[in-house]
């Protein structure tokens, strides 16, 4: 997802770099009391949010309105503002927990809110905008939450303290009880929210030290969404029914590429309950009284595309073409020592290539919003919005408004997997084309819905990738050369990014988790090949790690087998320099019982990565059983700094397992003559039940910042399972997904 | 006009004859919590029980849903429903929670026929169920734990 170099590029020169500790910053807070209710909010001047060193933040004054974090109501509940998309992660429960911590609140006390879109007010202190990507939510808002909870716990003292005409430092506060024990009194927040919103912000407030936490670390804490999506009462984008609402699908170019030449839309016209067909530049939308219509209106639709600039290539042909540029010299990614001398001094050369496949993030709701156009010309949307900092303005782009005046409502999202944040605002633009097509007509809410097939068959995937590796190793083995080049289209190329995250012809999030490879090779040369389709690609959950780590750590268990080396043992000793990553190694390992007896016909393989400044190793267990396998058992160690919810953080390495394993055993889209073979889940095949292995996870326990996890726990997944076959069967599992070798 | 008993109710709906139960649950009768996730019954979200037995409402239709007895998750109810959405809650199973309606469906069906079902009766039942967060570990405690509930 959005890369925190982003950040790291578009921060102003002056931007504060390095860690901060909260205690050398001068935070300002502000707050206001609305309807009697506590409102607090933090802002911070500039200094850098990092999860690790060198990210800057964005850097400016502080906004002088209110910035909302939490509201204390009369009612004695908390609800704090979430300025991030859940689609499933669990952010809206981990933002919660942190301001609750500093409140000293009653988990049972408090609810959630999704913030209003604002990137003024709800920046990601990574991206500058508002958006949710690349596990950053919890790192990002780390210290602004903290602030707000205990800004807010001032104030309910010092409401307190007035009131009870005792000093302040002789009030305590737990479970969302204020009390002072000599003299017997206690309120509950409800009692006192009215009067604290009267209090003055403080400018200087002290934070909790970690071991005094009660909340967070707490692994029996119930996700606040926990009850509402168990008895279908949690409302997602599709779930929005305003009065007067007519639902939008869309038909699509079937080439990338392609667009409408004509449109014979008599017959769509006469289908029951379809209102109107209306031309876009993306193309043709139904609009009906209801979904049933709308999909049937666009089977009716006759429509001659322009292929003249399309892809008409199939993924079989671009695979060829990419392994051909995988042997010629691309853009220098990484250099290090003299790689061409190192091989010339090699005892041994070991060569492989491995492929990727185009997929497709197909989150279960499919992708949709409700839009309806405002009196003022702006426009308000219902949506499952994850880069509220891009929509705003696109949307506003497309009606001739301003950013502010589109307003959007988030609301839970049924996943994403990187499919909701798009530099171009996808959906929600096609949303937003339609409604303005429609306009003369009226401006009922309209719901654009795509359909299962529109997603798989959409584009924004993953991209084809090639790596082409080669390394030396000496005569006991280690490695002394490596030489890598990565090829496949770049999602920044074109885009308002490209400026930031494209350099001297590399795409960094293509050559994330390689061009920066912790094993200590002496000499390392990583060169990227962009390729080039008009089919669209996109962040894909965990992003470049997604094929970087596959092949760096499928590679080393080749590199392993040929110098005689265990995977764990030949790891560890090239990892010297990098203590956290060694430690999860150690961890699953030991956890997996690495080393010790299996039955016949099973077999472990382990992987190790960073990724969005978390630290993961997974070990898998893996049966073969008549040339076919199926994955047993995966555990798993995490170090993602503070576990803020560790029941959270196991569920999240629990999906990214079955994310990344899900993906290697059947996950493709392909393209024959540039048409999309795939069209629903018989055809892109999801992991399911009875694939899924059983999962143990190891959190590691520290003090220091907390990291993502949304995303870390995918990348190791699938080459674990592949450096378990190799170990089962001997052979190399180098062409993505596992189905192509007949094993699945 | 289509008649339908829904959660014990009868509701007419005016509604093509063709249009299938999941569109009328969701479009007409403002029953969201049933969803569509493939509409091809390749998923399992929009799972309901008709007369009492898992069926993918994407693929059944108005008039043939006619004259059967239609429960969906908001009108689920009894031991066995209490007792999986309790185990659900308990575990935290939903991440994004999309799926999760028509995965409670079909547990609370498989418990209903099979209380104390076996690995292998578990993944019969679910394996039609897709869930792209891959929750698939916690619903199988969550069915175990619902058992065990049943069994007290």
């Amino acid at each position: 997802m959005l890369h925190r170099r982003i950040l790291e590029s578009a921060a102003p020169a002056t931007a504060a770099a390095g860690p901060a500790t909260p205690s050398r910053r001068g935070f300002l807070l502000g707050a206001a009391g609305i309807g009697g209710a506590l409102v607090v909010a933090a802002h911070l001047p500039g200094e850098a949010f990092a999860a690790g060193p060198a990210v800057p933040a964005v850097v400016g004054p502080p906004d002088p309105r209110p910035n909302l974090f939490v509201r204390i109501a009369p009612d004695n509940t908390v609800t704090v503002l979430i300025k991030h998309l859940d689609k499933g992660q669990g952010i809206a429960t981990g933002l919660s927990t942190i301001v609750a911590e500093e409140l000293d609140a009653d988990w049972a006390q408090v609810r959630s809110d999704f913030a209003p879109a604002d990137s003024k007010l709800y920046p990601n202190h990574f991206f500058g905008l508002q958006g949710t990507g690349g596990s950053t939510a919890v790192a990002n808002s780390w210290d602004e939450l903290r602030m707000a909870g205990a800004a807010a716990r001032a104030m309910l003292v010092a409401a307190a303290a007035a009131q009870w005409k005792v000093p302040a430092g002789e009030i305590t506060v737990a479970k969302g009880v204020v009390s002072h024990a000599k003299s017997g009194k206690s309120a509950s927040f409800g009692q006192l929210a009215e009067a604290a919103s009267k209090q003055p912000v403080p400018q200087k407030v002290a934070l909790k030290d970690p071991s005094k936490y009660v909340l967070i670390g707490d692994g029996k804490l119930h996700r606040l969404d926990h009850v509402s999506k168990t008895d279908g009462t949690a409302v997602f984008a599709m779930d929005i029914r305003r009065p007067g609402q007519l639902t939008a699908v869309m038909a699509r170019s079937p080439r990338f590429g392609g667009t409408v030449a004509s449109v014979d839309d008599k017959a769509a016209r006469a289908v029951p309950g379809v209102v109107d067909v209306v031309r876009t530049p993306v193309g043709v939308a139904v609009l009906a009284k209801n979904t049933w219509a709308a999909m049937k209106g666009r089977d009716a639709l006759k429509i001659t595309w322009d292929d003249s600039k399309a892809e008409k290539r199939g993924s079989a042909q671009i695979l060829a073409e990419y392994r051909d540029l995988a042997r010629k010299p691309g853009a220098k990614a990484a250099r290090k020592g003299d790689v061409a001398a190192a091989f010339k001094g090699a005892a041994k050369v070991v060569e492989a290539e491995y492929t990727f496949p185009y997929l497709a993030h197909a989150p279960m709701e499919p992708l949709n919003c409700v839009v309806q156009l405002t009196k003022d010309g702006g426009a308000e949307f219902w949506a499952g919005s994850q880069f509220q900092g891009i929509e705003q303005p696109t949307v506003a782009a497309i009606l001739g408004c301003k950013p502010e005046q589109v307003k959007i409502n988030t609301v839970w999202a049924g996943g994403s997997f990187g499919r909701r944040a798009t530099p171009n605002a996808d959906y929600m633009a096609e949303a937003a084309l339609v409604a303005q097509a429609y306009k003369a007509k009226g401006t009922p809410p309209i719901h654009l819905v795509w359909t299962r097939e529109d997603d798989i068959k959409g584009g924004m995937y993953r991209p084809l990738f090639v790596h082409r590796v080669k390394a030396g190793l000496d005569k006991d083995g280690n490695i002394v050369a490596w030489d890598q080049t990565i090829v496949g289209q770049s999602f920044m190329a074109g885009t308002p990014f490209a400026a930031m995250m494209l350099k001297d012809g590399v795409d960094a999030t293509a050559v994330e988790g390689a061009a920066d490879m912790e094993y200590a090779v002496p000499n390392l040369a990583v060169d990227y090949q962009m390729g080039t389709s008009p089919v669209t690609t996109l962040w894909w959950r965990s992003v470049g790690h997604t094929h970087t780590a596959y092949a760096k750590e499928a590679f080393i268990d080749e590199l392993a087998l040929a110098a005689g080396k265990d995977p764990v043992e030949y790891r560890l000793a090239m990892l010297k320099d990098h203590p956290k990553l060694a430690n999860v190694l150690k961890l699953a390992a030991e956890k997996a019982g690495w080393g010790t007896p299996l039955p016949a016909g099973k077999a472990r393989g382990v992987a190790v990565h960073k990724s969005f400044n978390s630290y993961v190793a997974h070990v898998a267990e893996v049966s073969v059983k008549d040339g076919r396998i199926k994955v047993d058992r995966v555990v798993c160690a995490v170090d993602c700094g503070i576990a803020v919810n560790p029941d959270n953080i196991r569920a999240q390495m629990e999906g990214g397992a079955g994310w990344g394993i899900g993906h290697a055993l059947r996950g493709q889209v392909t393209l024959t003559d540039g048409l999309v073979d795939q069209a629903n889940f018989d055809t892109f095949e999801p992991l399911r039940y009875s694939d899924m292995p059983a999962v143990e996870v190891h959190i590691v326990p520290s003090q220091e910042r907390p990291t993502g996890v949304g995303e870390p726990g995918v990348p190791t997944a699938a080459p674990a399972v592949a450096n378990a076959v190799l170990k089962a069967t001997g052979k190399p599992l180098r062409d993505l997904p596992f189905a192509k070798a007949g094993i699945v | 006009m289509v008649t339908l008993n829904i959660n014990g109710q009868e509701r007419k709906v005016d509604v093509p004859a063709d249009m299938p139960l999941l569109w009328v649950l969701r479009d007409e009768l403002d029953m969201t919590g049933t969803k569509f996730g493939c509409g091809q019954a390749l998923c399992g979200a929009c799972t309901v029980h008709v007369d009492g037995q898992p069926t993918r409402s994407c693929q059944l239709s108005a008039a043939d849903a006619q004259g059967a007895k239609i429960t969906t998750i908001e009108g689920i109810q009894g031991k066995v429903a209490k007792a999986v959405q309790g185990a659900w809650q308990k575990l935290d199973v939903a991440q994004c929670g999309y799926c999760q309606s028509g995965q409670i469906m079909a547990a609370v069906s498989l418990l209903s026929q099979t209380p104390d079902p076996s690995d292998g009766d578990i993944e019969a039942a679910m394996d039609g169920n897709v869930c792209r967060c891959a929750t698939y570990v916690r619903i199988k405690a969550a069915i175990k734990d619902a058992a065990q509930t049943l069994k007290a």
